[in-house]
C-alpha cells in the first residue's frame, strides 16, 4: 500500500484510492482475505487479532452493505468499534468535518473509516488525525474496498483477472465504483469497456485506458458484465441525462436476452430491479451479487488487518499465521 | 475624472542606483541606470547620479519596471472584512509590485448605489496603500434584471461596471448595458459563463475530471458566452473587457473578433497561465478550486500563445480571499477562488519568462501598460517627469510561498511552491508603498 503522507503528521498508511495500491499490495490483500475465509466457516467466527484496537466508522451518507460489513469486519477481528452517522450526530448541529475528526481523534482510534457524499473528504480527514484512514466511498470519486471485493469475487469465480474482458454498464458518470474498478481491473490486467449512453460516460474517459461503447450489443463479447445503478440521487435536477428510465432500460438494461450463461453478472448494489438490471438476471445463476456482499466482509477484514500490521511479502500465509493460533485461543 | 483613490503619504525622495531598467514604452530593455525620485516624481534618469543628501538604494543586480496594475481584485469590502479589507488587500498589492488595482463589486452589500460606492472611496482615501478604483455592478444586486443607475455611479467615481462572479445571463440585458455605456464612457468587464453548461461543476471537464469524478466545467461553458457577447459588442460598436479568460475556445473567439475590429480587451490570470487541472488531483480546494477552473495543458498553451501575441491584453489576478475554515472542507464543498496579488509577477516570471515562453518585456506590458490602457488609467512609465509608479525586483531570488501573507487570507494557488523573483520596493503614486525588510539596509 502506498504511503499517502499528510502534512505535519507522521507518515501513515491510508487506503483512499485504488491508486494508493500497487499490484503486489492488491495480491497481498486478496490473499489475506482468502485466509480469513476459513475463519468465517468456523462456529466461532471471531479472532482476537485486533483486540484493543479501535475502529471508527463515520458515515455521512446512507449505506447498508458497506457500513454493516466494515462494522462486522472490525468485530470479527475483536476491535472495538464506534459507528457515527451524520444524522443524529453533531453534524446535524453544523459541526464541520474537521471538528468531527478532531473530536473522534481524541479517543485515539487506530482506523477511521469514512463515507462522505463529497469527493476529497477522506483526504481532509488524513490532515487532522493520527489514525489510518479508509475511504468507504467519497462522492463520485473512489470506493477502493468495493473494488477489492469485486476483484476477490471475480477471482473466486473465474480463477483469474488477468486477460478478462469486463464491461462496466450504465451510469459511469456518477459512479465512484466505476472509477475505482477501472483502476483496479486494468491494474490486474483485465480489459475494461464502458457501455452506456453518451450522456452518462464522462468525456475523455478513454484516457483511463478503457474502451467506450454506446451499444449494449457489445456485452456479447465480455466475460464479466458489471452493472451500475442509475444514481438518480446524484443527478442534477433537470439535467436530462436520459429521456426516461423506460427508454434507458430498453436501450441499456441488462436483460436475459443480453446475457449468456457463461458470463458473470455483478452489481455493487443496491439494485434497481427493472431499471439497469432485470429481476431474472439478478436472480440467475450468472449473478454473483450475493457473493460480492460475502466477499465484502473478508476483504474489509483484510484491509483493517493490513493497515494495522506490517505488510509482509508472504501475504495470506502471514495473515493465517497470525490468525490461526489466536483463533484457537478464542475457540 | 480621477477614478483611483489612496491614502495620503509622504512623497518619496530616493536615489535608486544601478538597477537594470525595463520599460518597452520608454525603449528601455535592461539598461543599467540610476533613477532619482524627488517628491514622488521621477526627476532624473541617468548614469552616476549624485545622492545630493537623499537616501540611496543600492539596486545593483536588481531590475526596475513600471509599477503593475491589477484590474481584477476582490477586496471583500464591504461585508467580509475578515477575509480582506482595503488596507490588507492594498498592502498585498504593494508587496506584489502593484501600483494600482481595481476592485470588484460583488460585496455585501453589492456596490450598486452611489452611497455604497461613495463609502468605499472614502475608506480608500484613509486606508489604501496603493491607488484603488472600484467597479460598480451592472445590475442591481447582481441579479441580472435591472440596470444600476450607471450615470450616477460614473459621476460618483466608478472605474467601470461588472457583475463579476456571475455572467449577465440575459443577452437583452447585456445589450442595454452596452448601449448605455456610451452615456458613461466607462467599460463593462464581463464574467463569461453559460450556467446551463456549468451547473454543478467543480473543475475543468477533461481527463482529470473523468478520473476524479468531479462534475466538469467545459471550455465551451465559457466560450459560447464570449462568442455571444462579442457579437453583441460588435453590433453595438461598444467597447468590452472580458475577465479571466481560461479556455482555448475563448481565445479563438477573441482573436477572431479583434480581426473583425471589435473593441475588446481581455485578461488572463497567473494561475491559468502557470497551472493546469492536474493540480486538482491533490483535492485541496485552497489551492486548486476557482471559477473559471484550472484547465488542460492545451488550454494553458493557448493562453500563453495569446498572451504573447496580444490577443490577451492583460494579466489580472482575480485575487479572491476566503476564510481558512471555508477552504478546509471537502473539495466539493469549498467556495471558488484563490489569492494572487503577492505571487502574480513571480509566478509568471518563474513559469513563463524564465523558461523562455514569453519575454520579460511582454509580461511587463501585459501587467502594467496593458491593463492601464484597457481601463483608461495613467500608464506607469520609467520616464523623467512621470509620477513615480515603479517596482524594483530581485529576479535572482528564489522564495517559498508560505504564510504570513500581507493578505488576510491564505488560499494561495502557489502555496508551497518555490518562485523566482521578488518585489523589493514598490513606489505607488509617488510614495513608498512596500519595502522588503532585507533591502531597508
Amino acid at each position: 500500500m502506498d504511503l499517502y503522507p499528510p502534512t505535519g503528521l507522521p507518515r501513515r498508511r491510508h487506503l483512499l484510492s485504488i491508486s494508493d495500491l500497487d499490484r503486489a499490495d492488491v495480491e497481498r490483500l486478496l490473499e489475506t482475505a482468502e485466509g480469513f475465509e476459513s475463519v468465517m466457516q468456523r462456529d466461532v467466527k471471531k479472532v482476537p487479532t485486533l483486540r484493543g484496537r479501535t475502529v471508527v466508522n463515520l458515515f455521512f451518507e446512507s449505506s447498508t452493505r458497506t457500513s454493516s460489513s466494515f462494522e462486522l469486519a472490525a468485530k470479527r477481528l475483536s476491535a472495538d468499534t464506534i459507528s457515527v452517522k451524520a444524522s443524529g450526530s453533531s453534524v446535524d448541529k453544523g459541526e464541520s468535518l474537521k471538528d468531527t475528526i478532531l473530536t473522534l481523534s481524541a479517543y485515539d482510534p487506530d482506523v477511521i473509516v469514512i463515507r462522505h457524499p463529497q469527493a476529497g473528504a477522506p483526504a481532509i480527514v488524513t490532515r487532522h488525525t493520527d489514525a489510518h484512514v479508509v475511504n468507504a466511498g467519497d462522492g463520485k470519486h473512489q470506493h477502493p474496498t468495493q473494488s477489492l471485493l469485486d476483484l476477490y469475487t471475480i477471482r473466486k469465480a473465474v480463477g483469474k483477472v488477468e486477460g478478462l474482458q469486463v464491461a462496466i454498464v450504465g451510469d459511469v458518470l456518477h459512479s465512484r465504483v466505476a472509477r475505482s474498478n477501472i483502476q483496479a481491473l486494468t491494474m490486474l490486467g483485465a480489459h475494461v469497456t464502458l457501455v452506456g449512453p453518451p450522456t452518462l460516460i464522462p468525456r475523455e474517459a478513454a484516457a483511463m485506458g478503457v474502451t467506450i461503447s454506446h451499444s449494449i450489443d457489445d456485452l456479447a463479447e465480455v466475460d464479466v458484465i458489471y452493472v451500475l445503478r442509475m444514481q438518480r440521487e446524484r443527478m442534477l435536477e433537470g439535467a436530462n441525462y436520459v429521456p426516461s428510465l423506460r427508454e434507458y432500460s430498453a436501450l441499456w438494461g441488462v436483460t436475459p436476452d443480453r446475457v449468456r450463461p457463461s458470463q458473470l453478472v455483478m452489481h455493487p448494489g443496491p439494485i434497481n430491479r427493472g431499471v439497469e438490471i432485470s429481476a431474472e438476471v439478478a436472480d440467475s445463476a450468472s449473478s454473483r451479487i450475493v457473493d460480492q456482499v460475502r466477499a465484502g466482509l473478508v476483504t474489509r477484514m483484510a484491509v483493517l488487518y493490513d493497515l494495522l500490521t506490517e505488510p509482509t511479502t508472504t501475504g495470506g500465509q502471514a495473515a493465517l499465521r497470525a490468525v490461526e493460533p489466536a483463533g484457537q485461543e478464542v475457540a | 475624472m480621477e477614478r483611483l483613490t489612496h491614502r495620503e503619504a509622504p512623497p518619496a525622495n530616493l536615489l535608486i542606483s544601478g538597477a537594470r531598467l525595463f520599460d518597452g514604452d520608454s525603449g528601455l530593455e535592461g539598461v543599467q541606470l540610476d533613477v532619482r525620485v524627488v517628491d514622488g516624481t521621477i526627476a532624473e534618469i541617468g548614469s552616476d547620479l549624485e545622492a545630493d543628501g537623499v537616501e540611496t538604494v543600492d539596486a545593483a543586480g536588481l531590475t526596475m519596471t513600471p509599477g503593475l496594475i491589477d484590474p481584477h481584485v476582490h477586496l471583500r469590502t464591504p461585508g467580509d472584512e475578515d477575509e480582506e479589507d482595503i488596507a490588507s488587500g492594498t498592502r498585498a498589492a504593494a508587496a506584489g509590485g502593484f501600483v494600482a488595482i481595481l476592485a470588484m463589486p460583488n460585496t455585501d452589500p453589492v456596490v450598486d448605489s452611489a452611497a455604497v460606492l461613495g463609502g468605499l472611496i472614502e475608506r480608500a482615501g484613509e486606508q489604501a496603500a496603493v491607488p484603488t478604483g472600484f467597479f460598480a455592478a451592472i445590475s442591481r444586486g447582481l441579479e441580472g434584471r435591472e440596470l444600476v443607475d450607471m450615470a450616477e455611479l460614473a459621476a460618483r467615481g466608478a472605474a467601470g461596471f461588472s457583475d463579476d462572479g456571475r455572467p449577465v445571463e440575459r443577452a437583452g440585458m447585456l445589450r442595454r448595458a452596452l448601449q448605455y455605456s456610451r452615456v458613461t464612457g466607462l467599460k463593462l468587464t464581463l464574467h463569461e459563463e453559460d450556467m446551463t453548461l456549468t451547473a454543478g461543476s467543480q473543475m475543468h471537464e477533461g481527463a482529470v475530471s473523468a478520473e476524479l469524478g468531479l462534475h466538469g466545467y467545459p471550455g465551451i461553458g465559457e466560450s459560447v458566452m464570449v462568442g455571444r457577447d462579442l457579437q453583441i459588442a460588435r453590433y453595438e460598436h461598444a467597447p468590452l473587457h472580458l475577465c479571466h479568460i481560461s479556455a482555448a475556445e475563448s481565445v479563438a473567439e477573441i482573436r477572431r473578433a479583434k480581426k473583425l475590429g471589435v473593441d475588446v480587451t481581455a485578461e488572463v490570470s497567473p494561475h491559468h497561465l502557470c497551472l493546469t487541472d492536474e493540480l486538482v488531483r491533490d483535492l485541496d480546494p485552497a489551492v486548486s478550486k476557482m471559477n473559471p477552473p484550472l484547465r488542460s495543458a492545451a488550454d494553458r498553451a493557448a493562453l500563453i500563445e495569446a498572451l504573447a501575441d496580444g490577443t490577451l491584453d492583460c494579466i489580472a489576478t482575480d485575487h479572491a480571499p476566503h476564510r481558512t475554515h471555508e477552504k478546509e472542507v471537502p473539495f466539493e464543498a469549498a467556495p471558488n477562488g484563490v489569492i494572487g496579488l503577492e505571487t502574480a509577477f513571480a509566478a509568471v516570471y518563474t513559469e513563463l519568462v524564465a523558461p523562455g515562453l514569453v519575454s520579460l518585456s511582454t509580461v511587463i506590458e501585459r501587467m502594467s501598460a496593458g491593463p492601464a490602457r484597457a481601463f483608461d488609467l495613467p500608464v506607469p512609465a520609467l520616464r523623467t517627469g512621470a509620477p513615480a509608479d515603479l517596482a524594483l525586483w530581485d529576479l535572482s531570488e528564489s522564495w517559498v510561498v508560505a504564510p504570513p501573507y500581507a493578505s488576510r487570507s491564505r488560499n494561495c494557488a502557489f502555496a508551497g511552491r518555490t518562485l523566482q523573483g521578488r518585489c523589493t520596493i514598490t513606489i505607488a503614486a509617488g510614495t513608498v508603498a512596500h519595502r522588503l525588510a532585507e533591502v531597508a539596509r
